[in-house]
């Protein structure tokens, strides 16, 4: 039994860090290969997850039409659900972009935090729309029968990684491509690429949409898996700064690092709760967890300033000619 | 109406302290700095570290004429403003210096200040918890018999006052002096006023000073209007950023007019939207800025 609890720990562990390492791939597009800075992480995930949700979700009926509303209620199955996610978050990056690419860099990460911002004060005001601050519960979760309800997480660990594997290997051919080779040319010199005859803007444009529809895939994911997704979520911390966290210890445009950044990251946030609940004094219970904001910040800082690279580091090379 | 426009130019005036250091920064470093607005919850929450020494002192209690506040509160403004500003130093020094010296770009910046506005809002939430807090208890008194039922506070005035006040001082200072002149080079075009003998970096610490001192004082003076909570600060970001891109990046003017929109529009706006939505407002502004107008009212291309 005591090894069976480490295990299914183990799991759920695995399953938040392997939802983060999509994030951190996402992230990955837009920041390491294009350098274009989202600072609204949380908007795309939350813009995903809810999505998914109200598409995954029949409107209530009955006496539960009472307690929750929702404008939309599908009753799709799950893939439709993540297939919705990502093109509704795609859309959201397009006219964001629109907005900002053609200006430099600070606009977009300026204008990412307002609509993160925005999308989380809008949800939890609009009731009509997705319930409110209550959330949506009873989420639908895929090949639940298949399983006793025990080892449900080991098949959804299997289904998350699934979707990690394929994201990977797809980004690991987008970016070793001519587009990709576009991409890290803008990030290096926006002019030079120009001059080369390449449509920056367009380009930009496509990188962002790309990495927002990974998102909104990884905050599909998560509403399975939490099964309960409400707006308090997707703060600026768990939606969006730790994944730059993430990213920039793994190794900033290397999609390896952004996998290796999510996990170490993740540990670190999870298991430092532990920790530090051990050793903080009575009484102080509530306020601990807010350490975990300085250790979280104080990480990016040192990477960034001591280590740039981070642990992996971009590969000098990414194609063979 | 008339209520709302008047509350709505009481927080003009504090986000105009707030955006005068933002787009000075964004001038000189071209660096957008994201921990502005948890640097002005530092500089609030220190003032409320002081109020509550010479509470437990017991000095300074009385309350200051017609205000809601003490005596304590006023000295406090002296504490919050040298620390907010040394705190804007060392922080230039520690994040953003590196990156000048190695030549790596400002963009890198942007995410520090990020990682550095978490960090500072540990801080206060460690030290003081998620609770709201008043600098002082008690009625806050409104002045009466105003035309076209305008309610205004006698703090109001106080935040008008001191506001203003200061402004004019750093307008002075950043018009008429020497050094100003020198300031405004540097935000103009860094390189160029280095070649003609101005020392950038003495001129930077300068900046980050005035910045930290401005915003401490923001911080403060939003503590006296509403309250103090850890999140006051980042929810101040998105109206102080919109307020910049709306005057036009690096321009004095073009803060203070910006500021005073973005003010009277988000109050304003709560006659129709839940007070909730002015973060939201504050982004609908800075949408409508970068579509019809990107450089801003007083910007150039």
């Amino acid at each position: 039994m005591e090894l069976m609890g480490i295990l299914s720990f183990l799991v759920s562990f695995a399953i938040m860090a392997a939802i983060y390492a999509i994030f951190s791939l996402g992230l990955n597009v837009q920041w390491g290969y294009t350098g274009l800075l989202n600072f609204g992480i949380a908007g795309f995930f939350a813009v995903g997850a809810y999505t998914s949700a109200l598409v995954t979700t029949p409107l209530p009926t009955g006496p539960l039409a009472d307690y929750v509303r929702q404008a939309i209620g599908l009753n799709q199955p799950f893939l439709v659900g993540v297939i919705a996610a990502a093109i509704v978050s795609g859309i959201l990056a397009a006219l964001i972009g629109l907005l900002t690419l053609r200006l430099r860099g600070g606009y977009l990460a300026i204008c990412t935090i307002g609509i993160a911002e925005s999308i989380r004060i809008f949800l939890n005001n609009e009731a009509w729309l997705a319930n409110g601050p209550q959330g949506l519960v009873g989420l639908p979760q895929p090949l639940r029968g298949l399983v006793p309800p025990a080892y449900y997480n080991f098949l959804y660990l299997g289904i998350v990684l699934a979707f990690l594997v394929l994201i990977y290997f797809a980004l690991e051919r987008g970016i070793r491509s001519p587009w990709g080779r576009v991409l890290r040319a803008i990030r290096e010199d926006e002019i030079m690429a120009a001059a080369d005859g390449k449509d920056v803007f367009l380009f930009k444009l496509q990188s962002l949409v790309v990495g927002a529809m990974i998102m909104g895939i990884g905050g599909a994911l998560y509403a399975h898996f939490a099964a309960a997704i409400q707006p308090g979520l997707f703060t600026p911390m768990f939606g969006t700064f730790i994944i730059w966290t993430m990213l920039t210890v793994g190794g900033t445009g290397n999609n390896k690092g952004a996998v290796l950044g999510a996990f170490l990251v993740w540990a670190l946030w999870s298991w430092s709760t532990y920790f530090i609940l051990k050793v903080v004094p009575p009484g102080f219970e509530t306020r601990a967890p807010f350490i975990r904001y300085i250790l979280i910040g104080l990480v990016l800082i040192i990477v960034i300033l001591r280590r740039p690279r981070g642990i992996i580091g971009e590969e000098r090379y990414v194609s063979k000619f | 109406m008339a209520s709302l426009i008047v509350s709505g130019i009481v927080l003009g005036s504090i986000l105009t302290l707030g955006s005068i250091g933002l787009t000075l920064i964004w001038g000189i470093l071209n660096l957008f700095n994201c921990a502005h607005g948890d640097q002005m919850t530092i500089g609030a929450y220190i003032a409320l570290a002081t109020v509550a020494l010479f509470s437990n002192l017991g000095i300074l209690q009385g309350k200051v004429g017609p205000f809601s506040f003490t005596w304590g509160l006023l000295v406090a403004f002296i504490p919050a403003i040298v620390v907010s500003a040394i705190l804007a130093i060392l922080l230039d020094q520690w994040c953003y210096r590196p990156l000048r010296e190695r030549g790596i770009p400002m963009i890198v910046g942007f995410i520090l200040s990020i990682g550095v506005a978490f960090v500072l809002r540990g801080i206060v939430y460690v030290i003081w918890g998620a609770d709201y807090y008043s600098y002082s208890k008690g009625v806050r008194p409104t002045i009466t018999g105003l035309p076209l039922g305008i309610t205004l506070r006698t703090d109001d005035v106080f935040i008008m006052v001191v506001a203003w006040g200061l402004l004019a001082l750093v307008y002075l200072f950043i018009m008429k002096t020497k050094t100003g002149k020198a300031l405004r080079a540097v935000a103009d075009n860094p390189t160029l006023a280095g070649i003609t003998g101005i020392d950038t970096e003495r001129m930077t610490i300068l900046a980050w000073a005035i910045a930290g001192a401005l915003i401490a004082v923001a911080g403060i003076l939003w503590g006296i209007e509403a309250q103090l909570r850890p999140e006051m600060g980042w929810l101040f970001l998105l109206p102080l950023f919109a307020a910049v891109i709306l005057g036009g990046q690096g321009s004095f003017t073009g803060a203070l007019v910006g500021s005073m929109i973005l003010g009277i529009v988000q109050q304003v706006s709560t006659a129709w939207l839940l007070p909730t939505y002015k973060p939201a407002v504050a982004f609908m502004v800075m949408v409508l800025t970068l579509l019809l107008r990107p450089q801003g009212i007083f910007g150039r291309r």
